[in-house]
């Protein structure tokens, strides 16, 4: 309870990088590019992203990027679209899109758009509603929406829409409060939120809030502080974020920090890692917690980030 | 990542991790190597079914897999061997996959390399749903199994009947299984959506759904499962075609249409507009929101000429163009000043449609007269207009004894529900009579949560059945006891006090207006004592009610002068509707930015705007930002324009095309000398800003 361990969790953050060898770092291996974006993002809401070496950074991420044009999660990796979101906003964060070939990513994600307004994730096919939102996604930020049919794409992700309001996987798949950022977020950024029933979708997602004031991420399930993220960012876009108690919520987030080690991990005392750390931290941010940057809900990247991109040039 | 404990780990652990770090680093390097290298030795294959039985996560590695397998299945073929070593080589796999999935059963790789197997033409539906059948007892929510579970009943082209009796099954094993309910839901929508034999008759099929739910809220009324599934099924019987159930002119006024600028507002009496054009607006209100309103489903008959080719436009910030009020203009002949008699008829065919795809199946009308009035007292000048002060003092509640009462009954929508007769299907009524004596029998023993929530919804269900046409009116609206409920609930439930407000809000604005006695207690006069020679107005005070959210607007279409000051507002969606508004009072709510006052945008006729002491700039968060037109969701179409006015945009979007003379903003966060430049820069009408007089 109480205060955001603000040094703690930069110290935690810089020393990840470093401990490459322990057996959970190299089971994740394949998904660093991830981790990079999960912990640069928190450092910039921390208002220190001064504190990474910013070529070092970029020099590896470019590693990353296969003749695709799409990127891996690492060096050496085959290329993926959620790799290749992650590379898109580290860029961002260091305001360096521009090093980026733009035609050429942009054709890697569009290539992996289906008939039906689906996307596959690469070139081996498995569609889900994710890979929508990190096509939009991507493409919004590389300025370049026009590259895909975004109509169809909305089309897709509507027919996912489930008779509770949320969104699953593929159409008829549960809802889930995962898949349902992912839908409401790409359905935010294309403008199209008119086809998201607000109330009804809200009030299932305000149900996520279980009585130790954390949020779960379906009914009857525990809850985790990456749904901090899902579940906020998702009432947030849709304006219902009123419906829960967001004191508790923060109190919650705070409980699951590792007050002497720094970082934050899914549920109290449990163990953290940079994934739960980014989602309470962006989590409390979204809460207006204060000493913390403003974070957007559809991009998940800093305002600032999202402004100078679309409101500024 | 999820459920370890936290602790340090203890030197052996360390090591002991370390060795395992080396050695799956050692399998990794080793895969990537092979992958690169295109290297599908017996060695290699085995390799990577190594490292993906302990790491089933990494992607790449199944990547490798399938092209090993293309690799062995393409040499096969050209050596000329049987389909049985293809089918070894693909068992190879599927025995891999349920390994992996020993390791994690939510690797999404891991199912989905299944897929691609089995696309490949192999497997049985018996050998798949076994398999399925043993990851449901491990974790009958696993949504990876479920979707398996979906892919492979549309493979193997299993019945839609026999799912629903696994979902049976399953519910009965654990009530609590929302996975199981959720299937089971769209199976019934399936299989009632094409008329399934056996599947016919809706109303059959829900009473039975109804009954079966029921055991599973009796038994465990804490568990959100049923209660959700409940709330579809009420959402089913509920479902109703949209009706039109009020207008502006109101069916069987008089309009006195002014033609030139008067010195006096008219009495209350009268309903009335002002146009130098001699144009009028007509607003039709639906119960809900609907698309298809044009002048091929809207007939609009004047004596003298048949309203052809009027535009009709959605009320509604709503893109995809529905909207519950719709708006016309209609044009009074130039050299007519005689009485005119209007009618509008709403066909039934083409239709128009509400968004949850019902059709308006009966045609319906209304008719009003119009007289053009004008003063001709020789004035030209436009008069001047004057500041409005909201004060208290000059506000005079209407009496019932006055004269003006008498126009309320002009306003009633039920003048409609004569002319257009509707009833509501008996079975829907004695279906949701039914449910809400269920209701309170598990209530009587049992004090939960959403059981309570669900019978406040089942009252309001079924105050809206009673309003809508049920035969039977003598029931009484259930308005206190659900306003009574909502209070319970904000007592048990605390943490959702927002939602319970919202709710709330929407059932006292109904009470308050959907009845002429409640409706004419909100009513007065408003004349500005300080200025008796200028004109009163009649307003329509709601201030003080605590509320978070406004609706109803189809009682309030005629409303001119708006107080809805010392609320708890966050919203003002709905107030589009209200096309004759011309003065708002919005101060003292909780209105957190200009793009939530994105509505007023359709309010033509607004001159008057009070939003001072509200939140606007206090939140470092704009929970509208993308449910409005902003350049961050490409659809304004002017990004070049706002990029100019990067601080200011949401303001430049809302004030450019409002032509207010009066407008108060003092007591928000963003207000600094900065904003009130810029905006006296771009509203050049405004006369009074913050109290001050300008331009």
């Amino acid at each position: 309870m109480g205060e955001l361990m603000v040094e703690k969790h930069i110290k935690y953050i810089l020393s990840i990088e470093k401990k490459k060898d322990d057996f959970a770092s190299v089971v994740m291996e394949h998904l660093r590019l991830n981790g990079a974006y999960w912990g640069l993002t928190t450092l910039d809401v921390l208002g220190k992203l001064d504190a990474v070496d910013q070529d070092e950074v970029i020099s590896w991420i470019m590693q990353c990027q296969h003749e695709s044009g799409g990127f891996g999660g690492n060096v050496g990796h085959d290329p993926h679209l959620l790799y290749t979101l992650s590379a898109i906003q580290v860029l961002a964060l260091f305001d360096k899109i521009n090093v980026l070939d733009i035609e050429k990513v942009a054709s890697y994600i569009a290539s992996l758009q289906n008939e039906d307004g689906s996307f596959s994730g690469d070139i081996w096919g498995e569609i889900d509603t994710r890979f929508s939102y990190i096509a939009i996604c991507s493409l919004a930020l590389l300025q370049r929406l026009d590259k895909i049919n975004v109509e169809k794409a909305v089309e897709y992700i509507v027919s996912c829409k489930n008779l509770d309001g949320g969104f699953g996987c593929t159409p008829g798949a549960e809802s889930h409060a995962g898949q349902i950022f992912c839908c409401v977020g790409a359905l935010a950024i294309t403008g199209s939120l008119d086809h998201v029933d607000k109330d009804l979708l809200g009030w299932w997602l305000c149900e996520r809030q279980v009585k130790s004031g954390g949020l779960n991420g379906r009914p009857e399930k525990l809850p985790d502080v990456c749904y901090s993220w899902w579940v906020l960012s998702s009432l947030i876009m849709i304006d219902r974020v009123h419906w829960i108690d967001k004191k508790k919520l923060v109190n919650f987030i705070l409980d699951c920090q590792d007050k002497e080690n720094g970082g934050i991990s899914d549920r109290p005392d449990d163990a953290v890692d940079v994934f739960h750390t980014y989602f309470g931290v962006a989590g409390l941010s979204l809460l207006e917690y204060p000493g913390l940057r403003a974070i957007d809900p559809a991009y998940a990247l800093p305002v600032d980030v999202v402004n100078k991109i679309f409101l500024t040039k | 990542m999820h459920g370890i404990p936290r602790k340090a780990p203890t030197q052996e652990e360390r090591d002991d991790s370390s060795l395992r770090a080396a050695k799956l680093r050692d399998l990794q390097s080793q895969l990537l190597h092979f992958h690169h290298n295109k290297i599908y030795t017996k060695e290699a294959i085995e390799t990577s079914a190594k490292l993906l039985e302990s790491n089933p996560e990494h992607y790449t590695g199944w990547n490798y897999r399938k092209l090993a397998v293309q690799h062995l299945l393409d040499r096969h073929k050209e050596d000329g061997v049987d389909s049985e070593s293809a089918q070894s080589i693909l068992d190879e796999e599927l025995i891999l996959v349920e390994n992996a999935l020993k390791r994690n059963f939510k690797a999404y790789g891991a199912w989905h390399h299944r897929k691609w197997v089995l696309s490949k033409g192999h497997s049985s539906s018996d050998r798949e749903l076994r398999l399925l059948g043993k990851f449901q007892k491990l974790d009958s929510r696993n949504f990876h199994a479920w979707n398996y579970r979906r892919f492979i009943t549309e493979l193997k082209k299993i019945p839609d009947e026999d799912e629903l009796q696994y979902t049976t099954d399953m519910i009965y094993d654990n009530f609590s299984n929302y996975s199981a309910w959720h299937n089971r839901s769209m199976l019934l929508s399936k299989l009632l959506e094409k008329s399934a034999k056996g599947y016919d008759k809706k109303e059959n099929v829900l009473s039975e759904e109804f009954e079966f739910v029921r055991n599973a809220l009796f038994t465990d009324p804490d568990d959100q499962s049923g209660w959700f599934y409940h709330l579809w099924l009420l959402d089913q019987t509920l479902k109703r075609e949209p009706l039109f159930i009020s207008s502006w002119p109101p069916h069987g006024s008089n309009l006195s249409l002014s033609i030139d600028n008067p010195d006096r507002q008219p009495p209350f009496s009268k309903i009335y507009f002002q146009s130098k054009e001699r144009t009028f607006p007509l607003i039709l209100y639906f119960s809900e929101a609907v698309e298809g309103v044009s002048s091929s489903t809207v007939t609009v008959e004047f004596d003298y000429d048949a309203g052809d080719g009027l535009i009709w436009r959605p009320l509604s910030a709503n893109k995809l163009g529905f909207s519950q009020a719709w708006l016309t203009y209609i044009k009074y002949p130039d050299d007519s000043l005689e009485s005119c008699h209007v009618k509008v008829t709403i066909a039934h065919f083409p239709s128009i449609i509400s968004s949850s795809g019902m059709p308006c199946s009966r045609s319906c009308f209304i008719s009003f007269t119009v007289n053009v009035c004008s003063n001709d007292q020789g004035h030209s000048e436009v008069p001047t207009k004057h500041k409005i002060s909201w004060n208290e003092e000059n506000f005079k509640a209407h009496s019932t004894q006055s004269p003006d009462a008498n126009l309320l009954p002009l306003l009633r929508k039920l003048d409609i529900a004569k002319e257009n007769k509707k009833t509501t299907p008996m079975l829907c009524m004695e279906t949701i009579s039914n449910e809400i004596a269920h209701s309170r029998e598990l209530l009587s023993s049992s004090n939960c949560k959403i059981g309570k929530l669900t019978l406040a919804r089942l009252l309001v269900a079924h105050n809206t059945l009673i309003t809508y046409g049920c035969t039977d009116s003598r029931t009484e609206a259930h308005y206190e006891e659900i306003l009574a409920l909502y209070h319970d609930l904000i007592k048990m439930d605390p943490a959702h006090i927002g939602y319970y407000e919202d709710e709330y809000s929407i059932v006292l604005m109904k009470q308050l207006t959907s009845n002429n006695e409640s409706l004419l207690k909100l009513c007065g006069n408003y004349q500005e004592l300080s200025l008796p020679s200028i004109s009163s107005y009649t307003c329509v005070r709601l201030k003080g009610l605590s509320l978070s959210r406004v609706s109803c607007m189809e009682h309030l279409l005629w409303v001119q002068m708006l107080d809805l000051s010392h609320n708890k507002l966050r919203s003002i969606e709905g107030l589009e509707a209200l096309q004759l508004l011309s003065c708002l009072k919005l101060s003292n709510n909780r209105l957190g930015s200009f793009t939530a006052l994105e509505p007023l945008k359709m309010l033509k006729s607004l001159q008057v705007l009070d939003v001072s002491y509200n939140e606007i700039g206090a939140h470092s968060i704009d929970t509208r930002r993308y449910l409005c037109s902003s350049p961050l969701n490409d659809t304004t179409g002017s990004e070049w324009h706002l990029k100019r006015y990067a601080d200011f945009w949401d303001a430049y979007l809302l004030f450019k095309d409002l032509n207010l003379i009066q407008l108060d903003i003092v007591g928000n966060a963003v207000v600094d000398a900065r904003l009130k430049a810029f905006l006296l820069k771009l509203m050049s009408t405004l006369k009074w800003f913050d109290g001050e007089r300008c331009h």
